[in-house]
């Protein structure tokens, strides 16, 4: 993944970003509105367990013709 | 490809649409089959100076559909390959002009009354009516990309438009690839873009200055028989593959890249 002098290559950054701004295209929502989401998750999860605001990792996933959204979000006992 | 009549796009401009056209349409031409090209950007034509066939545009495909000429009046028979036919596309109108029911009766015609084995249509960038009206008529299509953020991203939404018109045969042409810049990793491979969009393949065509030369003197790079490697090879290669041919995939190797330099530095081959 790292290139002769420790530069990251340019063409798997573009890869991951594609990935992620076609997720998003396919699934007709704005990478605004995902950050929305993703505060809301998190203000429901924060009524039910003590969490923390980072660590929260919310996506839009192709799964072969189905588009799932997956949340990861750890939580502490209560 | 089963398709008959097959629709270039890409949505974002100016990765090859045009090109692709003229060059393949002249390959299957030359294959033997009964071809023509039909441009559909209204008010932006070029498939006509691409082909070097600006000269004898008398009528056009705006001039048929409003009736002011017979079809075949608009087909202009090329006279290097006499299979291969254009219609333009109208330079002093715009895109109102053009209408689906229309553009259906004259690829419809084109194939049943007058005898062509294959329509291939050019259409222009945007996913707007010009889009809309030439993939109308198509049933398949033929989306051409170049390894890079934007032109990925809008094959993308093509790729999603075609398939809401039920066009199933959808096929894959990676245009302008230096590898060079593959190798630096820089660029995209083909498996990435592949993966990325998931569309199956038909054409890999590397970045050569060539076509600049061939569309400068108006001569399809794909009838120079003299060439046996880059694009205008692969536009021969992918006008096979269309045909049903299994035709093998080149390696493209970088010319002067990394390994090249060490091996003129160590005085090798």
């Amino acid at each position: 993944m790292f290139g002769l002098f420790g530069r990251r290559k340019s063409k798997d950054k573009l890869k991951e970003r594609l990935k992620l701004v076609l997720s998003y295209d396919r699934a007709k929502l704005s990478a605004g509105n995902m950050e929305e989401l993703k505060r809301e998750l998190l203000t429901v999860i924060k009524k039910y367990f003590p969490a923390e605001d980072n660590d929260y990792d919310v996506k839009v996933e192709q799964h072969g013709d189905r588009m799932v959204l997956v949340a990861n979000l750890p939580v502490q006992a209560p | 490809m089963n398709a008959k009549a097959i629709v270039v796009t890409s949505g974002k401009g100016g990765v090859g649409k045009t090109t692709t056209t003229a060059n393949v349409g002249a390959a299957l031409a030359r294959l033997g089959e009964r071809v023509c090209v039909i441009d559909t950007d209204v008010g932006l034509r070029n498939l006509d100076v691409v082909m070097g066939l600006e000269g004898r545009v008398v009528y056009d495909l705006i001039d048929v559909f409003e009736g002011r000429c017979k079809l075949r009046q608009a087909i202009i028979r090329d006279k290097r390959v006499d299979t291969l036919h254009l219609l333009a596309a109208s330079q002093t109108r715009d895109k109102s002009a053009l209408s689906e029911a229309r553009m259906k009766e004259t690829v419809t015609a084109l194939l049943d009354e007058e005898g062509f084995d294959r329509v291939l249509i050019d259409s222009p960038a945007g996913i707007e009516s010009g889009f809309q009206t030439a993939a109308s008529a198509a049933d398949g299509a033929v989306v051409v990309v170049n390894p890079e953020v934007s032109s990925v991203r809008d094959a993308d939404r093509i790729i999603g438009l075609l398939e809401a018109r039920e066009i199933n045969e959808v096929r894959l042409i990676i245009n302008r690839l230096r590898p060079a810049m593959i190798k630096r990793g820089d660029m995209l491979e083909v498996d990435d873009v592949l993966e990325i969009l998931g569309v199956k393949l038909i054409g890999i065509v590397p970045e050569d200055e060539k076509i600049l030369v061939s569309t400068n003197i108006g001569s399809p790079a794909s009838l120079d028989d003299n060439t046996k490697i880059g694009a205008g090879t692969a536009f021969r290669d992918i006008a096979r593959r269309i045909r049903g041919e299994d035709v093998a995939y080149p390696s493209y190797e970088p010319q002067g890249g990394f390994l090249a330099g060490l091996r003129r530095l160590f005085g090798g081959a």
